[in-house]
């Protein structure tokens, strides 16, 4: 039965590399466009197909099986395998993974309906070398096919940011987003190769077993687990290398859905349930963790009150998003952490999609430009307020359960700090996506904004009536392709938020050991917080009771270093411009002046040498026979004496 | 007269001929002084067969003489082409070795 799902999970592994292998090799064929993108679908759904095969095959309870391969033989034993690792956690990722990149593929077909077909095959290999690199992530059994997987996957999204690369912001995104998970990667290597060293097996299994059984020296782990951290920093978004996440949204939308939203981005958070228990043996950076994750949550949401682009104001919520999961995985109870990660997965790629479809129909990005839409579009309006609501944290919707495990989790930790961070981010959450929703769905754009905004506004304003003049006609649900994916996770979302608030009142992956319990007062006062928000949001921006001006001017100083994004940028630019080609040019006038000075020297010297030393060459064969005839005379007298 | 005697001789000879060669700017004058080295070798042969009694050393020795010959024809034929070619016959002038 369990080998069945192993076999499975293999199977839905390799199909998406199937699709990237026929698609990056058959060029004629990928250039079609159209077909390419149908062909790549095809694989993704028979990849979902079988992932649901296998996670109903291995079930919640069923044992951990693996299927691998030796890869780096060395001295009797493999000191690398690859394979698959199938437990309850890994198969039910991996339906996700499966499950949304299929939905937005499905999407993208009309999303991307205006893109040459050259550029359409293009993006469809990306997608499939994505889908096999996160599958391959997820289901990996040892640390070293983790990292290959992990760098796959941040090449995916650099391709995938960097698509429309003509443009130079987003060829100027890719690269950061690709350095800032880098400096993090380095991190996670490093940790690797220490936990090697520690452990002597890269294999997850093995290892678990020896942290079970106390055969892991718990001296200088601590280090370890703090470098595989920073990986999950890098990749997850954690302040303060979450500064590429929002420039990451000049990629298409629902790359943004897929890749940072709903999967890619969380691969950190999923490595570090993954190894949880390594975690638990550090008690000191699961600490660390969850300040930094409470922080990063507090900072994104009000970075997210500020913004005007509907995708960044999605991209810094992701970002709070995977604080809250990391400050889950800092309180010990990694699984509600997970389990966060799993409805905000769906829902949050709902909402991508759902902006995407918005985006499409404008033409975009600015939430001043929109408005009254969801006379336009009511579909899209009526899914993303669903997915709206499950962000929230309102009961029977997809957030809600993980969003209070997670609190409950922090508090019963005792982490009163990191608490009433998250707290306050419950309630910012939920008025800044309902800024949204009201800018975007309900009201127009809010005259007295614009105008307390200043003079860039003022062009803005004038561009939304130009939009307003020639643009109606977009303005109406997408088409079918579009819409599937978007009725599937907003009924999802619905279904799941739906079934933990009314019949399980449980983790699905929780730990009997971990199982804690909540304070009454928790729910009430997390729902109570989010329909504050809610309410501020509805009195600000729908019935413009409370002038959003006067909002703004309340929180003058928060709001300007919000603008400036808290100038996180300028200081990594700072860092960059200032320390690091300083540095840079004092090395570069040690080596120009010192290192190469010498070396002139020495140059300079052997070339008099050699100038003075030809002089005695005159060409001559006089000159020649006077020296070979005194040569033969210091030898004869040499002979008569010396060896005499 | 001894041994001594020629070889010494053929040593003053050599050496006389071998500042000739060193000295002398004149292409010429250089060919005279490899000549005067080459009959100081044939002194010594000789001297050499003369006080062993071998008949061959004697023999080498007009064998030596011809070559001699040869090699001053050549070397005044060489001496001419430099001539017409160069318009000199100074050692000075002729450094197509130099480096």
């Amino acid at each position: 039965m369990t080998t069945d799902a192993a076999g499975l999970a293999l199977l839905s592994l390799l199909l998406p590399a199937i699709s990237f292998l026929l698609l990056g090799v058959v060029a004629p064929f990928r250039r079609t466009g159209r077909p390419a993108a149908w062909l790549s679908i095809l694989f993704a759904a028979g990849a979902f197909g079988a992932a649901v095969l296998a996670c109903r095959a291995q079930g919640i309870a069923g044992e951990p099986t693996r299927l691998i391969w030796n890869w780096l033989p060395s001295e009797g034993r493999a000191l690398a395998t690859i394979g698959v690792l199938v437990d309850a956690d890994s198969t039910i990722m991996l339906v996700l993974v499966t499950l949304v990149a299929l939905l937005v593929q499905l999407y993208s077909i009309g999303y991307l309906s205006d893109e040459p077909a050259t550029a359409l095959g293009r993006y469809y290999t990306y997608q499939s070398l994505f889908a096999f690199s996160m599958m391959g992530l997820v289901l990996s059994p040892n640390f070293l096919q983790l990292f290959m997987c992990w760098e796959l996957v941040g090449l995916c999204s650099y391709l995938l940011i960097g698509f429309w690369y003509r443009k130079p912001e987003a060829a100027r995104a890719a690269v950061k987003a690709f350095w800032t998970t880098k400096a993090g990667d380095v991190g996670l290597l490093i940790g690797i190769v220490l936990l090697w060293r520690q452990a002597g097996t890269f294999d997850l299994t093995d290892m678990r077993a020896m942290v079970e059984s106390g055969a892991l020296p718990v001296a200088g782990l601590s280090l370890i687990t703090f470098c595989i951290y920073l990986g999950a920093m890098g990749k997850s978004a954690q302040f303060p290398l979450h500064v590429w996440l929002p420039d990451a949204m000049e990629g298409p939308t629902p790359v943004s859905a897929l890749i940072h939203a709903a999967t890619m981005v969380t691969a950190g958070v999923y490595l570090l349930h993954r190894t949880s228990w390594l975690f638990a043996l550090t008690p000191d950076v699961l600490l660390i963790v969850a300040w930094i994750g409470a922080f990063t949550a507090l900072l994104a949401a009000v970075l997210a009150c500020v913004q005007d682009d509907i995708k960044r104001v999605l991209a810094y919520s992701t970002v709070s998003q995977l604080g809250y999961m990391m400050a889950a995985i800092g309180a010990g109870l990694s699984a509600a952490g997970f389990f966060h990660l799993l409805t905000h997965g769906v829902f949050k790629a709902l909402l991508f999609l759902g902006a995407g479809a918005v985006i499409h129909g404008v033409g975009s990005n600015d939430l001043s430009r929109m408005g009254g839409l969801a006379r336009k579009m009511p579909q899209t309006a009526l899914l993303f307020i669903i997915g709206t609501l499950s962000l929230a944290g309102i009961p029977l919707f997809g957030g809600f359960l993980s969003k209070e495990e997670i609190l409950g989790a922090v508090w019963a930790h005792g982490l009163v700090g990191p608490f009433i961070l998250l707290m306050l981010v419950a309630f910012l959450t939920a008025f800044y996506m309902f800024r949204v929703v009201f800018l975007a769905f309900f009201a127009g754009p809010v005259p007295v904004s614009v105008a307390s905004s200043g003079s860039p506004a003022h062009v803005k304003a004038s561009a939304a009536h130009d939009s307003h003049a020639h643009g109606h006609s977009h303005e109406h649900d997408p088409p079918a392709t579009m819409l599937l994916p978007l009725w599937t996770l907003g009924l999802l979302s619905l279904a799941v938020g739906i079934y933990f608030t009314l019949i399980a009142h449980a983790l699905p992956v929780g730990e009997a050991e971990h199982a804690i319990e909540a304070p009454a007062w928790l729910t009430p006062s997390a729902v109570g917080v989010a329909v504050a928000g809610i309410l501020l949001a509805w009195l600000t921006y729908q019935r413009r009771a409370i002038d959003a001006a006067s909002l703004a001017g309340m929180f003058g100083p928060i709001r300007s270093a919000a603008l400036a994004k808290f100038w996180i940028d300028d200081i990594f630019t700072f860092t960059f411009d200032v320390v690091l080609l300083g540095f840079s040019r004092l090395v570069g006038w040690v080596d120009r002046y010192v290192v190469d000075g010498l070396l002139n020297v020495v140059s300079a010297w052997t070339l008099t040498a050699g100038d003075r030393l030809r002089m005695i060459q005159t060409g001559r064969a006089q000159d020649y026979v006077y020296g070979v005839a005194v040569g033969l005379l210091i030898l004869v007298l040499w002979m008569r004496w010396a060896l005499a | 007269m001894g041994l001594a005697h020629y070889l010494t001789l053929a040593a003053t000879l050599f050496c006389i001929g071998l500042f000739g060669v060193v000295t002398r700017r004149n292409t010429i004058g250089i060919l005279l002084g490899i000549e005067l080295m080459m009959n100081a070798v044939n002194i010594n042969l000789v001297a050499f067969a003369r006080f062993s009694g071998s008949v061959p050393g004697m023999v080498f020795t007009v064998f030596t003489i011809c070559v001699t010959v040869a090699e001053a024809a050549l070397g005044l034929a060489i001496v001419i082409l430099l001539f017409r070619v160069r318009r000199t016959v100074s050692a000075d002038h002729l450094d197509l070795l130099k480096g």
